[in-house]
């Protein structure tokens, strides 16, 4: 694997350090401590050893160059890390010394570092899917088997499951554990929930403008594509806010409400639907939105989602309108009480006042438990929902 | 709009909701006419003037003392200490009188009073001009104790403070008083817990200037393909545990970052929270990275420097934590 060697800390007043001169080349075999370069500072000229035993891949930081304390300098190719990469020690020239006294609490990790341990997650997941994790190769510190190493073998075994058998020119394929959950959920959502169905089209020029003046400055700093998905989110979170029946699920004890916004996001994956959970929604900038369903999306898309990452779920959110659609009738997602969809937005001409003018319009497709709520609460809610993407304009804040 | 400082927020909520509520008084030392030692009541005194902006002695006992009784007779008192370092006088007031007033009198009185509080340590600050003090406070029942990282939140998380009918330690950290600008939000973004950073390998509890400190090093473990979830309490008192509980769900690992010290302090308290809440996610022992067991913050830049988390700190801890 590939590590970074980075700028240590060379004595506790000393933020940078000045490359004087590489001792090795790139190529080179090195051996843990051998003297890898020589840095000036104010206080300290001295020689650093290599953290690492393994072969000089990149280096980084040219000769002559200043950097600040922890920036990469340099990379290797290391075959195993035996052992958590600490910074190599140096003698300061100062009088203090370069441990620093800021208190980091010791874990175990210390005291059991040759005894690999099973921890209380990998435990009770190995429990749940009937794994043996001793059997497991483990990639965590000294070999042992992470909470990640029990949901991929788990993952395997249920796809491994899966067997079609040709006959004729037909194919009959078991279907994944995955597609028949889908299938269940939804024969039970149709047959047990009277879904209503409403669409409201609403006028999203401003919300065109804004996004249009911030997604460039969006995916430098962030590293993925500012879509119009969150903004959608913040304005289905605001109507929820403002219609607090609708966050609920019809049980047999009777209606429960939730308190709290956690919103099921759907991801078209490609073995199917999935449907994890934005939790606590209510609180976040349309920034953090993004960040969180991109963080879902990409966990959803590699398949590494745990069954935590779906429970909880108190409404849908699902943004058809990447696929294409201008109109969908969702199915609810049960227990919750309804599902909302954004369509495709597409410039169209319509009335504006008196005129007639070129305008960015979408639908919003909402389907309700009609057993919780009647066509008045779910009007006023989508008037919200609406409201809001009428209202975004250039200038409004995303962060 | 416009990006404003934390220092700018503070004193845009005060004005805005002493001209909205007369019953809004501002007391504490040289909050009058010098506007503050940090300047966040500047032009107050000038635009109410001395009956609504009241210096104070160098007597904290007297400030907070002297704001309950405003409180209990109707007005809304917003109480500065000038440094938290200095607070200690009055804990009689705030834990003996303002934080069992409600409960005492079963419902029948309350104390609307905010107490304003500068923390933190500063180059140059030494013992008393640089503690934490939140562990104190938010140990007591009958407090609310919020701790703002951004302009947004101070400005948001201070209206609902003034709004609210019990007292409130409104800790703020003064090294981020001029240091970050941010725009407004028109509404309040809420008061409870909320995702700084999302990320999926180690769940890190940070707040006031340690909350940087970590975006920073989070942005930089990035680089390395490490994936840091920053979580930002917000209000410490009472604490808001779900987001907390939902990361770890997400994550299986967890760290607290806080620059006052570990003995007893507000991350024993997340820590214990997990423990008993969600052992079987944990999928690593949980860290602590806090300031030293020393008495105080020292005076000599080199040692005071050393008295607070650093970056590389926090990247080497949160380096370990992914690898486990």
């Amino acid at each position: 694997m590939s590590v970074a060697v980075t700028m240590p800390q060379l004595g506790e007043a000393v933020a940078e350090a000045t490359i004087d001169h590489w001792l090795k080349k790139v190529g080179d075999s090195v051996r843990r401590f051998e003297p890898l370069l020589e840095v000036l500072t104010e206080k300290v000229n001295t020689e650093i050893p290599s953290p690492y035993s393994g072969v000089l891949t990149e280096i980084v930081t040219p000769e002559g160059t200043t950097v600040r304390v922890g920036e990469t300098i340099a990379r290797f190719e290391v075959t195993e890390v035996s052992e958590t990469p600490r910074e190599p020690k140096v003698e300061p020239a100062g009088l203090f010394p370069s441990e620093t006294p800021v208190a980091v609490v010791p874990g175990p990790s210390q005291l059991t570092a040759d005894l690999p341990a099973l921890s209380p997650a990998v435990r009770r997941l190995a429990a749940d899917y009937g794994i043996d994790p001793r059997a497991l190769r483990g990639t965590g510190q000294g070999g042992r088997v992470t909470r990640h190493d029990v949901i991929r073998a788990a993952n395997a075994h249920r796809h491994t499951g899966a067997t079609s058998d040709a006959v004729d020119d037909r194919e009959v394929v078991a279907p994944t554990a995955l597609r028949r959950a889908i299938a269940e959920r939804m024969v039970e959502s149709i047959r047990t929930i009277p879904h209503a169905w409403m669409m409201v089209e609403a006028d999203v020029t401003g919300l065109v403008r804004l996004r249009q003046g911030v997604k460039a400055d969006f995916v430098r700093r962030e590293g993925f594509d500012l879509t119009y998905f969150p903004f959608f989110v913040k304005a289905v979170i605001e109507g929820l806010r403002q219609q607090p029946t609708l966050n609920a699920s019809w049980t047999e004890q009777g209606i429960v409400r939730w308190h709290r916004i956690n919103l099921g996001v759907a991801v078209a994956a490609d073995e199917g639907l999935l449907v994890p959970v934005l939790r606590a929604a209510d609180g976040m900038s349309v920034a953090g939105i993004a960040r969180a369903v991109h963080e879902l999306a990409s966990r959803a898309r590699s398949g590494d989602l745990t069954p935590e990452d779906m429970r909880e779920g108190t409404f849908t959110v699902n943004n058809t309108g990447a696929l294409g659609s201008i109109v969908s009738m969702p199915i609810i997602n049960p227990p919750q009480s309804g599902i909302i969809t954004m369509e495709t937005i597409a410039a169209r001409p319509t009335v504006v006042g008196e005129g007639i003018a070129i305008r960015h319009l979408v639908n919003l497709s909402f389907s309700f438990d009609h057993r919780i709520a009647d066509g008045l609460v779910a009007g006023r809610f989508m008037q919200v929902v609406r409201s809001v993407m009428t209202s975004y304009q250039p200038g409004d804040p995303v962060y | 709009m416009i990006a404003v400082t934390m220092l700018e927020a503070i004193r845009q909520v005060l004005r805005e909701e002493m001209a909205a509520d007369e019953r809004v008084v501002v007391l504490g030392e040289d909050v009058g006419p010098r506007g503050g030692v940090f300047q966040t009541t500047a032009g107050l005194f000038q635009e109410f003037g001395p009956n609504r902006v009241l210096d104070t002695p160098l007597a904290e006992s007297g400030i907070v003392g002297a704001a309950i009784g405003m409180a209990v007779a109707g007005l809304r008192p917003v109480a500065e200490i000038q440094f938290a370092d200095f607070i200690h006088p009055a804990i009689n007031q705030i834990i003996n009188e303002a934080a069992k007033l409600r409960y005492r009198s079963a419902g029948a009185w309350t104390c609307p009073m905010v107490v304003r509080v500068p923390y933190g340590a500063v180059h140059g600050g030494g013992l008393y001009h640089g503690q934490s003090v939140e562990s104190l406070f938010c140990h007591v029942p009958g407090l609310t104790v919020y701790a703002p990282s951004t302009p947004n939140d101070a400005y948001h998380l201070l209206r609902h403070a003034m709004h609210g009918d019990d007292p409130v330690i409104f800790l703020e950290p003064k090294r981020l008083y001029a240091s970050v600008r941010q725009a407004l939000d028109a509404s309040c973004p809420g008061t409870g817990a909320v995702v700084s950073r999302a990320g999926r390998d180690v769940t890190v509890v940070a707040y006031g200037f340690m909350l940087h400190a970590v975006l920073d090093a989070a942005e930089q473990l990035a680089a390395e393909g490490l994936s840091i979830e920053v979580l930002d309490p917000r209000r410490l008192r009472p604490f808001d545990a779900e987001p907390l509980f939902a990361s770890v769900r997400k994550t299986g690992r967890l760290c607290i970052v806080h620059e006052d010290n570990a003995t007893c302090g507000f991350g024993a308290e997340v820590a214990a929270l997990v423990a008993e809440h969600a052992l079987f996610e944990l999928d690593a022992p949980i860290r602590r990275i806090t300031g030293p067991e020393i008495p105080g913050v020292p005076f000599a830049p080199v040692l005071a420097q050393a008295a607070v988390p650093a970056v590389a700190d926090i990247i080497r801890v949160l380096r370990d934590l992914c690898l486990y």
